[in-house]
């Protein structure tokens, strides 16, 4: 306040915004002192159930303490009482925004184990479905994010795009949202031909149209830009150090990605491109992951075009149970039913850590096997754990509303962080 | 590897081996590779300076920590694991660091060189009680506020001790001791000829002393056949313990058992189905 004060309220606004002036450089008798509000659990912009404690001096957040776990269920403990494929399902439930890719990392994980080869097909229709799940969390992702920082429109057009794709599942695997499709070995079923030539129509037309349009609303619209650009600016040394992986990493410059370095089933085939932020701020990673979009539609389009016929499980009867025909004629494919679905079957003892390029980063299973037919652990490595940890040095500094920016664009599923 | 799991530079293990060697020295007790990676069991005072060497080093250049995950032997004189997962980003590589340790000595925290490590350790914590010394922050993480317990041991109840529920007439949440409708049943698919550790229904009563003058079941090869050259075998006097599972298995058996399951408690003359 530059003008001395003239009316008789002046002092006491004064006193209330605590500010100084070169006459009076202290603050009188205001005591500033920093305050803590409680975010969540239960609050649209946390993405599930987060509790966020913050201490903020005026608007500007000085510290976060996020407390997870309210979404904790034992999933660990769990399989641990199950045979490997009672196990299978709880994978669905813990990022239920792409049950497929969690699903992923655990049959490879058991398959590595079990160093059983997987017909070539099965491979493609895994790389299909997973890509497929990407595009379907990218959609939620995507549309949340520009939802938390104030845009309507677009997320309710992505969600036209996530409708499709759970139609799409419910074809292939019978559910919308837990699928449990893919099986060590291979898939549980074969998809309809049909299916097939829709999702390539629907590559080539719809999503496209409804996701440019989306996209093209937001990606250069001021409003958008002024609450993204240069907010939670990662480097690329932090990205390191705090375990970042996935979109995250690769917003901050660091081009590493699963499918490209590391490539599974027949990721190794497949042209696609990875995208790389520049400067590492939420504006990155939201762009980071609409570039994806379009690369998976490139890889589904190709595996569409590649895709050999054949078995889409390994023939192996004593890992992958035969089909019901079979059971009606066969003693022996009765016997070998019977057995898978009470006892299971036995992976060989030993240890393993696989992940997998998940949509939201590294989704790792741990599995150490006893040569039973259970796990004797099954550790999960959830990409929003190590994500989230970073939420307290990524948020110091800005302004209290910057939070939902940076959880939006951490894409975070507390299925998976809590399991 | 016929499997199509994810294809990190596998055939740098045997290098990885001899320079993590190089660079760790006496701190390293064991390096294997089993399943196509690679496992260093590493002294457990000694893991910060292992782990930044492995970070450090020019040709091991592990970045990235990526879990740490505890693992439970009961049976063990030390009975946890704490296996860390690191990854290097320029050689495109993997590497499981194994310590050990058990519920008091603590493990030296490695916060200090990843701080993604902070979380990570107190879900060790929570979940199996392993004590990280230099954590700055080591709370329970993932479990009830205020829940007691370890629930990720081997010998926690898969249905807990606690549970939880609205009470109307105190209006608020209110803990009591887990009740359930019917007990947690876990059913042991074994073959009884892979090492199940139960007796099977009706083999309970080869365990038992036999009644004054019951007739003696005779196994295969002390029953005399017709055609058989006459011969004649002593039966084994009250030798029915060779048909008890459990009581007479044989060292080979023994060492191939699969851990004890503490939700599995052989009970005489209960089978799995009861």
């Amino acid at each position: 306040m530059s003008e001395p004060a003239t009316t008789t309220m002046d002092p006491y606004i004064e006193e209330l915004l605590g500010e100084t002036s070169a006459a009076h450089p202290d603050t009188g008798d205001v005591t500033i002192q920093n305050y803590t509000i409680n975010f969540g659990p239960q609050h649209p912009a946390a993405h599930g159930v987060l509790r966020l404690v913050m201490e903020l001096d005026g608007e500007l957040i000085e510290r976060i303490d996020p407390h997870v776990g309210l979404l904790h269920r034992g999933t660990e403990k769990l399989i641990e009482a199950k045979t490997y494929a009672q196990a299978l399902p709880y994978f669905d439930r813990l990022d239920y925004c792409s049950p497929m890719c969690m699903e992923h990392s655990f049959v490879l994980a058991v398959e590595k184990l079990l160093d059983i080869e997987v017909p070539v097909r099965a491979q493609y229709l895994r790389v299909f479905f997973a890509e497929l799940t990407r595009i379907c969390n990218h959609m939620l992702n995507l549309g949340s994010h520009v939802m938390d920082v104030g845009a309507m429109t677009p997320n309710l057009w992505l969600f036209e795009i996530r409708e499709d794709c759970m139609n799409f599942f419910e074809r292939a695997s019978g559910a919308r949202m837990h699928h449990n499709y893919m099986r060590p070995g291979g898939v549980h079923q074969d998809v309809p031909l049909k299916l097939l030539t829709d999702i390539d129509d629907w590559l080539d037309t719809r999503l496209p149209r409804l996701f440019e349009d989306a996209i093209s609303l937001v990606a250069d619209n001021r409003i958008f830009k002024q609450r993204n650009v240069d907010i939670a600016t990662v480097s690329r040394d932090d990205a390191i150090a705090w375990g970042f992986s996935g979109p995250m990493i690769r917003a901050a410059g660091i081009p590493w990605d699963l499918r490209k370095s590391q490539p599974y089933d027949v990721y190794d085939r497949m042209e696609f491109d990875v995208p790389v932020g520049t400067r590492g701020d939420c504006y990155d990673r939201f762009m980071v992951r609409v570039e994806e979009v379009r690369q998976s539609a490139r890889i589904m389009k190709q595996c569409l075009a590649q895709m050999p016929e054949g078995p889409i499980a390994s023939l192996d009867r004593k890992v992958v149970p035969p089909k019901r025909a079979e059971m009606k004629q066969s003693m022996e494919a009765l016997i070998h039913h019977f057995k898978l679905y009470t006892e299971g079957f036995h992976v060989p003892a030993g240890e393993v850590y696989v992940a997998t390029e998940s949509p939201k980063g590294e989704f790792g299973v741990y599995l150490v096997a006893d040569g039973s037919n259970k796990p004797y652990r099954c550790k999960i490595r959830p990409t929003a754990f190590s994500h989230l940890q970073a939420m307290d040095f990524m948020s110091r500094g800005h302004m209290l509303a910057d939070t939902t920016a940076i959880l939006g664009a951490m894409d975070i599923v507390f299925g998976e962080c809590d399991r | 590897m016929r499997a199509p799991a994810p294809a990190f530079a596998a055939d740098r293990n045997g290098e990885t081996i001899e320079r993590a060697q190089a660079a760790l020295g006496g701190d390293l007790l064991e390096a294997r590779e089993r399943v196509g990676e690679v496992q260093l069991w590493v002294q457990r005072d000694r893991l910060v300076q292992a782990v930044t060497a492995l970070r450090d080093t020019p040709g091991l250049e592990y970045q990235q920590l990526m879990e740490i995950a505890g693992v439970d032997y009961p049976e063990r004189a030390e009975r946890f694991e704490v296996v860390y997962c690191l990854l290097s980003l320029t050689r495109n590589h993997r590497i499981h660091v194994h310590v050990t340790t058990d519920d008091v000595q603590p493990v030296p925290s490695v916060t200090s060189v990843w701080p993604v490590a902070g979380w990570l350790e107190r879900e060790v914590f929570d979940l199996y009680g392993v004590l990280f010394a230099g954590n700055p922050d080591l709370r329970r993480i993932l479990t009830d506020y205020g829940f007691t317990g370890h629930p990720l041991r081997k010998d926690f109840p898969m249905t807990g001790y606690v549970e939880l529920r609205y009470s109307e007439e105190e209006k608020r949440v209110v803990y009591q001791p887990v009740s359930l409708q019917q007990d947690f049943r876990n059913f042991d698919f074994m073959s009884p000829w892979e090492g199940a550790e139960y007796v099977l229904p009706g083999d309970e009563k080869a365990a038992l002393p036999q009644a004054k003058g019951a007739p003696t079941p005779l196994s295969a090869d002390t029953v005399q056949k017709a055609d058989a050259t006459k011969t004649p075998v002593a039966a084994p006097a009250g030798d029915s313990g060779s048909y008890a599972k459990g009581t007479n298995v044989s060292a080979d058996a023994r060492a191939n058992a699969k851990p004890a399951d503490p939700n599995v408690v052989p009970t005489q003359g209960k089978g799995q189905n009861q």
